[in-house]
């Protein structure tokens, strides 16, 4: 039955769903761009300046889209979750006027000089703005992971006349769980940016293995799987371990165990079956599933049955976006080994298979993103502050119909908008990154403001 | 210290920002409808393109600082305002993706600036719009909202969405006649002038209006001293207007500064009557507003920020300054 409140969740979920995608991409994109600028700056090689002009142009449309999609989340908070609001206003009020004061217009500020700005500043003031972007893609996550993990596990307030009142900030912005989800999910948007500019490399070395601009983007994304995937196993592991003290049910779905029990096996597949109470077709390694928890082969589990039917998450969902999330990250790490090897026997730009596996791997950061965020929302419910407030308690008096109606024009417009994007941004990868600059770039490399400072000029063509 | 006061002040210039900044740009889109040419239209685009982000950014710092500063007035407002803050978001998608969209797309040009148009015309109305229902006031019962998903809709509210409209083309034309040469600005001063005479029109109604919605409010403007002290508030503001009718035939830069003004005025006016209520009839700022260590925790980011926010704003309005022609861009 579709009431209001599932109706507003759902909305919720969607709306958040496509606008996490665009930020994910620029905060990995906007320190590319740094450190590609940074490069260009210090070699004068004109194949960095090529790299950046190709993908700043991509992040301008990513961007956009991210901005956009956005400004919907702020004010969704008071459309459909007006109680909610009331509530935590203190709290999270504040964490996100600080994004807004210390990110989004830092970001917004300078973004126009990064797009538009390059022969108006000259160089050096330039690389300035592009660093204030990226800087700010930076603040904003870590205000807005600061928000979230507070509604997962609430820390320094206490309730006054039904509201939320902060005790100590520095407690509720730094909640128990938020240094992990912030290293985790920051980790994440490299990861995916990395895949993204991976796969983009592969597709142009595909075509002409001797494209420069192609080789240093793709060797460059290659390191940073070959590093930064296995670091972001260890950070998702230690992150889970935090979840298990704070949010014990939460790990209990994602692991599909239902009854408590000492030395624990981990299942690998099976399908929780939330009214039979038991997890079905179960394939299963022994003991596992304690040791990676408790680091003991018999440690103690406990299992969804210990709490009761009304504050269970639905594991079914959470078993299955977890083993999504953490198989991506597997298959990345796995990408950066197998590129290790490939660099050892100098066939890092010869590789077909290998150009192919990273070109099958570009969208598997935004699938891992979308699925570990599905997991720690999901897990979260019956609450949408954990332990203190109800999803059911915390929705707006709206009439359904209003809800339905809002949702539908989000579907029908986020899918033309963001899928004609999308098919941009694509386009804007297939074009060759050697012919990213034209000649009147010339002027700029000069280092001078000249005849083309009377031009606004280009983010590109 | 007095933290709401200085809340509800720093708000309401949040807002004003907004107005004015997202108010002249979304003037352009406006004016598309009466723009046609592609080339013409592509001038326009490049004077906001590089700023338009910045100035929209207010918008989030006044929902944003709303929900920090008075979350039971973010909540019940939006919950109130639910479909014109739907219909409003949703067209700021449109138009905001029509600045990247209509350069990178190759056959469908047209149709992102339709978009981008149609979404400017849409977004100021829906502005407007919940500004009149917002001034005759929203059904609060035992602090929750009562009212129907409908009520944001009357013929005020009508009238006001209109007079939004028409004051951000206004806005709008103001800048371009700075920043654009030639027959184009010339054409773009014959488009102001009755642009004046329409929004000198709306004024006039919205204000007489204002007063028959609520007998709270004529007293306020009409009963001694009161009408006296606030006086000078519709006077500047008509002689602005006569000024304003001159500069657009023979200034360059004044006339987006005197429309700046008379938008400052009607703000002001706007912020007399509803004093100190923040969710009209009944709400006021004190009730709704947030615990006082929230809103000096925020306040010192608030002081520390919003001046570096002006400096580097303003500096990137410096870096685009003068004409604008229609070589470069993407
Ligand atoms: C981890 C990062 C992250 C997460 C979880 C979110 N955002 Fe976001 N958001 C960003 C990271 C970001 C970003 C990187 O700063 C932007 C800038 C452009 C973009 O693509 O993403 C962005 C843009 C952006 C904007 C537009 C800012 C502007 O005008 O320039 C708003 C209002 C929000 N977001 C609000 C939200 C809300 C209310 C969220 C949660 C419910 C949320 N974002 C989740
Ligand atoms: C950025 C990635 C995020 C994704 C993909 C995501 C996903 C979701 C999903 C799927 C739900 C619905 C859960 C359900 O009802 O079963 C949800 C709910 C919600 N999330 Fe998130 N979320 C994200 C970030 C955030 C952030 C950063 C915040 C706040 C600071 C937030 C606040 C909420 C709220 C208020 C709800 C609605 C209440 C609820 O259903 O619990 N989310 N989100
Ligand atoms: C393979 C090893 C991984 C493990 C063990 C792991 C572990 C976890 C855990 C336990 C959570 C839920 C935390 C909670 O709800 O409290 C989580 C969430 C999340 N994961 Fe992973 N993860 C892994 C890989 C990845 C990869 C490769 C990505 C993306 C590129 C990713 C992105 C996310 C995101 C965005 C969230 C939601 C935000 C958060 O709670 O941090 N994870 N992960």
């Amino acid at each position: 039955m579709l009431d209001a409140e599932i109706l507003a969740r759902i909305q919720f979920a969607f709306t958040i769903s496509f606008h996490i995608i665009f930020p994910s991409f620029t905060i990995g994109l906007a320190s590319f761009l740094f450190v590609l600028e940074a490069l260009w700056l210090r070699t004068r090689d004109d194949a960095y300046l090529a790299l950046y002009k190709f993908w700043v142009k991509i992040f301008a449309l990513a961007f956009g889209m991210g901005v956009v999609s956005g400004i919907v989340m702020s004010y969704q908070f008071g459309t459909n979750w007006g109680p909610f609001s009331e509530f935590t206003g203190g709290v999270i009020g504040p964490l996100m006027a600080y994004e807004v004061l210390s990110a989004f217009f830092l970001e917004a500020g300078f973004l126009g000089i990064m797009l538009f700005g390059l022969n108006r500043v000259g160089p050096k003031l330039h690389f300035t703005a592009t660093t204030m972007v990226a800087v700010g893609t930076l603040f904003s996550a870590f205000w807005i992971l600061s928000a979230n993990s507070w509604m997962q596990t609430p820390d320094g307030y206490m309730i006054e006349n039904g509201r939320a009142v902060v005790t100590s900030w520095w407690d509720a912005i730094f909640n128990p769980s938020f240094p992990y989800r912030l290293v985790h999910m920051v980790l994440a948007a490299f990861l995916t940016t990395a895949l993204v500019v991976g796969a983009v490399g592969a597709w142009h070395l595909l075509r002409d293995r001797q494209n420069r601009p192609a080789r240093i983007m793709f060797s460059m994304a290659m390191w940073m799987a070959a590093i930064v995937a296995p670091i972001q196993i260890v950070a998702g592991d230690m992150h889970g371990l935090n979840t298990l003290e704070h949010q014990p049910a939460k790990v209990a779905a994602m692991e599909g165990h239902f009854d408590t029990q000492n030395g624990a096996p981990l299942i690998l597949f099976g399908w929780p079956d939330m009214a039979a109470e038991e997890t079905r077709y179960a394939l299963e390694i022994p003991k596992l599933g304690s040791m990676i928890l408790t680091h003991d082969w018999h440690g103690k589990i406990t299992g969804l049955k210990d709490f009761a039917p009304e504050d269970r998450p639905n594991a079914t969902i959470v078993f299955w976006t977890f083993r999504v999330m953490v198989g991506m990250g597997i298959l990345m790490a796995l990408l950066g080994v197998v590129s290790l090897f490939a660099r050892l026997r100098k066939t890092l730009f010869s590789c077909v298979w290998l150009h192919r596996f990273a070109l099958v791997m570009g969208p598997s950061g935004f699938v891992a993103i979308l699925a570990g965020w599905f997991t720690t929302e999901i897990g979260r419910q019956p609450w949408v502050v954990y332990g203190v407030m109800r999803t059911s308690d915390a929705g707006s008096p709206i009439a359904p119909t209003a809800i339905a109606g809002s949702l539908i024009a989000f579907v029908i417009v986020y899918t033309i908008v963001f899928g004609v994007g999308t098919a941009y941004i694509l386009r804007a990868m297939n074009h060759d990154p050697r012919h990213a600059h034209a000649p009147k770039d010339e002027v700029l490399r000069a280092g001078g403001r000249t005849v083309a400072a009377q031009n606004p000029p280009q983010a590109g063509e | 210290m007095d933290y709401q006061l200085i809340w509800v002040l720093l708000i309401a210039v949040a807002v004003f920002a907004y107005v004015t900044l997202d108010g002249f740009d979304l003037g352009i889109g406006i004016l598309f409808a009466v723009i046609k040419d592609p080339k013409k239209r592509g001038r326009m685009m490049n004077t906001v393109a590089p700023i338009w982000d910045g100035n929209e950014t207010w918008l989030v710092l006044g929902g944003g600082g709303l929900y920090a500063a008075f979350p039971k007035a973010y909540s019940l407002l939006m919950t109130a305002f639910y479909i014109p803050v739907f219909a409003m978001l949703l067209a700021l998608v449109f138009r905001g993706v029509a600045f990247e969209f209509r350069f990178k797309s190759q056959n469908h040009q047209k149709h992102w600036d339709f978009a981008f148009s149609a979404g400017s015309i849409i977004a100021a109305a829906m502005q407007g719009a919940m500004l009149g229902a917002f001034i005759e006031g929203i059904s609060v019962e035992n602090g929750r909202f009562v009212g129907g998903a409908m009520d944001w809709l009357s013929p005020f509210s009508i009238f006001c969405a209109t007079a939004v409209v028409v004051g951000y083309a206004l806005l709008g034309t103001g800048w371009l006649i700075m920043k654009m040469e030639g027959d184009f600005q010339g054409s773009l001063r014959r488009l102001a002038k009755p642009a004046v005479i329409w929004m000198a029109a709306n004024l006039g109604v919205v204000s007489l209006m204002t007063t028959y919605v609520n007998p709270a409010y004529a007293t306020r403007w009409f009963d001694m001293p009161n009408m006296l002290m606030l006086a000078p508030i519709p006077l500047i503001t008509a002689a602005l207007l006569f000024w304003l009718w001159h500069a657009v035939s023979h200034r360059e830069k004044t006339v987006f500064g005197i429309t700046l003004g008379i938008f400052f005025l009607s703000y002001l006016g706007f912020g007399i009557t509803l004093y100190p209520n923040i969710v009209p009839p009944m709400i006021t700022f004190r009730e709704a507003a947030a615990p006082d260590n929230s809103l000096s925790f925020m306040l010192v980011g608030a002081a520390i920020l919003l001046p570096v926010i002006f400096a580097y704003t303003a500096y990137a309005y410096w870096v685009f300054r003068g004409k604008v022609g229609d070589e470069g861009y993407h």
